[in-house]
């Protein structure tokens, strides 16, 4: 009895160890990408741009719509959204990533400059992400 | 203890930090335009380049790959389009008319393409005739090399002298301190063609050993506007710095424009990559910004329709979306004003042979400018 409890805490570290060193692996290469595709208009520290680049920096738009910010990315932004109370009405264009590109950039987006996701954002979740319809 | 700190904080920021010398002549509000802008395409996404045949209808080329001829307000998407690698800032660029087209037929444009050994993509020049709503006789005339899968500084605008000869830009694909000085390899070049896409006999570095003979002029970063004088028949060109440093320069044969040596920008991040602005042997701009504007097209302005801008430079701003107009004396710019403040991001401007001046506008469309009522 002993012996399972041990193995299974055993179990329970080495995942959450080997979830940990994934994301901390994919962010590192969405550091990459975010240098050649995005640091242009939301600059090295993510605040953006004011009126024309909304900031990824404490960004509220980045924490609460995950699946939009995906979105986004992969397809390329259109239209309004409100970022920490502020309207922005540019566009992004797609940049022509692959799903395991945008997972990393938003990996690492979406854990920096005081922004917290600990839930992976993976190849497989970005796949499964359609282009919006409208 | 704090003060001390705080000092200490100061010295070191001033040490990481680079200082930049702004532009002496700063951008203004206009006190009076009398012109206004007119809405001639609508609905487009990222029309990067537009040339007009000689029935006034407009080639566009829109960025994620597609070439829409607009005649008679309709739009027609073009077929038999070549491969074209999307990525980053990348795509399918500009278009330009060859400039006996009534006779020859010729297009030209240029285009990330995957061709190559290595992943991902380098910018193209391709010509091609318009048969009907396809292209044909297409052939590539140029392409650098190596493909990498960097989504930045593909250049791309094309220009035709007063002799007939073909010019475009390459930027340094982000590859800095490799591409730009060194003339046996692509990117952050000027190019010179003749119109068939062989290399002129009189081109800078022919018979250089291994250098690519195409090359123009060298020492660029990314050239993204492009336009013959029309007073004086040279071309000139902007590009773009990075934190800082955007350039007007008049390309010379065989010069080196100094990119990354010399440079009035900085890094991104705020640190700096080098420490001088000037140096025998490499090209002082016509201009610089500082800070940057992000220049894309570039047009002078020699037309009737426009009495107050004649001689004038415009140039679009994809940072701040407006555009510029720059006003010269002896190649000195002496007054800045911003054009259209908030109108999007200026992809493009082009004077036309109507003699109006066209502007394209992402997330919008082209623009025509005129006489106000």
């Amino acid at each position: 009895m002993k012996k399972t409890y041990f193995l299974s805490i055993a179990t329970c570290l080495a995942v959450t160890y080997i979830s940990a060193q994934s994301l901390e692996e994919s962010k590192k290469r969405g550091k990459e990408i975010y240098t050649d595709f995005c640091v242009t208009c939301h600059l090295p520290n993510g605040k953006g741009v004011e009126k024309t680049f909304p900031p990824l920096a404490n960004s509220d738009y980045l924490m609460k719509n995950r699946e939009a910010s995906i979105r986004g990315i992969k397809y390329g932004q259109k239209g309004e959204i409100i970022v920490n109370g502020n309207t922005y009405n540019s566009t992004m264009a797609p940049m022509g990533l692959s799903d395991d590109e945008v997972a990393d950039v938003m990996n690492y987006i979406s854990n920096s400059w005081g922004n917290k996701n600990e839930k992976e954002v993976t190849e497989e979740e970005v796949a499964k992400i359609k282009k919006a319809t409208n | 203890m704090k003060k001390l700190s705080l000092i200490l904080f100061a010295f070191i920021t001033c040490l990481t930090c680079a200082q930049q010398i702004e532009s002496e002549v700063k951008a203004e509000e206009p006190s009076n335009v009398n012109y206004t802008t007119e809405m001639v395409v609508s609905d487009l996404n990222i029309p990067w380049g537009m040339d007009f045949l000689p029935d006034g209808s407009i080639l566009i080329s829109e960025k994620t790959g597609e070439l829409i001829h607009f005649k008679n307000g309709e739009k027609t998407t073009i077929e038999g389009m070549p491969d074209v690698y999307v990525r980053g800032q990348g795509g399918y660029m500009d278009v330009k008319l060859h400039p006996d087209y009534k006779n020859s037929g010729w297009i030209y444009f240029s285009y990330v393409s995957p061709e190559g050994e290595e992943p991902g993509g380098n910018t193209a020049i391709m010509r091609a005739k318009l048969n009907g709503n396809s292209l044909t006789d297409k052939a590539i005339l140029y392409k650098a090399s190596p493909n990498t899968k960097v989504g930045r500084h593909f250049g791309s605008r094309i220009e035709f002298d007063n002799d007939g000869f073909l010019y475009f830009s390459i930027g340094d694909r982000a590859n800095r301190d490799v591409n730009p000085q060194d003339i046996t390899r692509d990117c952050g070049k000027i190019y010179r063609l003749n119109d068939d896409g062989s290399v002129p006999k009189d081109n800078p570095f022919v018979g250089a050993e291994n250098a690519k003979t195409a090359i123009f002029s060298y020492g660029h970063r990314n050239p993204q506007g492009m336009v013959k004088n029309p007073f004086t028949g040279a071309i000139w060109v902007n590009e773009h710095g990075p934190r800082g440093g955007d350039e007007i320069n008049i390309i010379q044969k065989g010069k080196n424009f100094g990119w990354p040596i010399i440079s009035y920008g900085i890094n991104y991040d705020g640190t700096s990559f080098t420490d001088i602005t000037e140096k025998e042997g490499m090209e002082q701009p016509l201009f610089y910004w500082v800070p940057s504007i992000a220049p894309s097209g570039m047009t002078i302005v020699s037309s009737d329709k426009y009495p107050d801008w004649k001689g004038n430079v415009l140039a679009g701003s994809l940072k701040f979306e407006y555009l510029e107009r720059l006003v010269l004396e002896n190649n000195k710019v002496i007054k800045r004003e911003k054009l259209f403040e908030g109108i999007g991001r200026i992809r493009n401007v082009v004077q036309a042979p109507d003699g109006y001046i066209y502007v394209s506008v992402e997330s919008h469309g082209i623009v025509k400018i005129v006489p106000k009522n």
